[in-house]
């Protein structure tokens, strides 16, 4: 079963490579999600199911979406059509599609095989994550609290449009 | 079938994403590759302490793999607000730009 860990593993190194590489942010991103995706099955092999679904729903799900909305924000304007036409092309589907398709395969190929798998020894359930999580890390939930917080006055006084901000915030 | 995996492969995955994304912030002028590549590194941070936490059976990886979690997105939304800013301020996304920057 360890075969799915090295595939995984090549999966996440070439598709970063690629997405570091990219001139358009576009497929960067979307060469960044197919690794995102394997890194998630490589937290599966290690015994991790619940860190691998908090990758792909928050990691390829959330943050993803808002690198793309800043992407959509900033090709405004009428050339942004005439980009997406240039963008959208077949060959640039090959890349992340044969990745992907990797790991969907090694997905099947797990949940065909034993079934044993998620009976492991070394799987850490998402019971034992919650205890630890809301047990000795109690004020770590609440530190993280305050940097989301933080984060959130600070985007949205960063985020504010540039005439509102302009006055006031000049001389600061 | 974990104990298959030596840990010592997961940290090299680590340690070869986090020098990727490293790589990415050193070489790219792009804000926007720039703050991917910090996602890379965050990711393969997280990676080294799940493949720990597994190691040695224990709780406590995945529960650091969720306060970097909590951090990545609390810097993700500064610092796309950033990028935006930037963006509005230079109509550009070069990084060379903010050099420019008076405190």
């Amino acid at each position: 079963m360890d075969v799915v860990f090295y595939i995984s593993a090549a999966v996440a190194i070439v598709s970063t490579a690629l997405a570091i590489t990219r001139m358009n942010a576009v497929h960067a991103l979307l060469y960044l999600i197919v690794s995102l995706l394997a890194v998630a099955l490589v937290f599966y092999v290690l015994g991790a199911p619940f860190v691998a679904a908090l990758e792909v729903i928050i990691y390829a799900g959330a943050i993803m979406v808002l690198f793309l909305f800043v992407v959509m924000m900033l090709n405004l304007g009428p050339e942004s059509v005439e980009q997406e036409r240039q963008w959208v092309k077949w060959y640039v589907w090959v890349g992340p599609v044969l990745l992907a398709g990797i790991l969907i395969a090694e997905l099947i190929y797990i949940l065909l095989g034993e079934r044993s798998l998620l009976a492991g020894n070394h799987n850490v359930s998402p019971t034992q994550v919650a205890v630890t999580l809301f047990g000795p890390y109690l004020l770590g939930v609440e530190l993280a609290s305050m940097v989301l917080l933080a984060g959130l006055i600070g985007a949205n006084r960063l985020g504010r449009g540039s005439t509102s901000g302009r006055e006031k915030g000049k001389d600061r | 079938m974990t104990a298959s995996v030596p840990v010592e492969y997961s940290l090299f995955l680590a340690a070869i994403l986090f020098v990727l994304g490293l790589v990415g912030v050193l070489a790219r002028r792009n804000v926007m590759f720039i703050l991917l590549s910090i996602e890379v590194m965050f990711n393969a941070a997280g990676i080294a302490f799940v493949a720990a936490g597994s190691e040695w059976a224990q709780a406590d990886g995945q529960v650091m793999f969720m306060f970097i979690l909590a951090v990545t997105a609390a810097e993700v939304a500064v610092g796309l607000a950033l990028l935006l800013r930037l963006y509005r301020h230079f109509t550009t996304l070069n990084i060379d730009a903010a050099s420019k920057m008076r405190g």
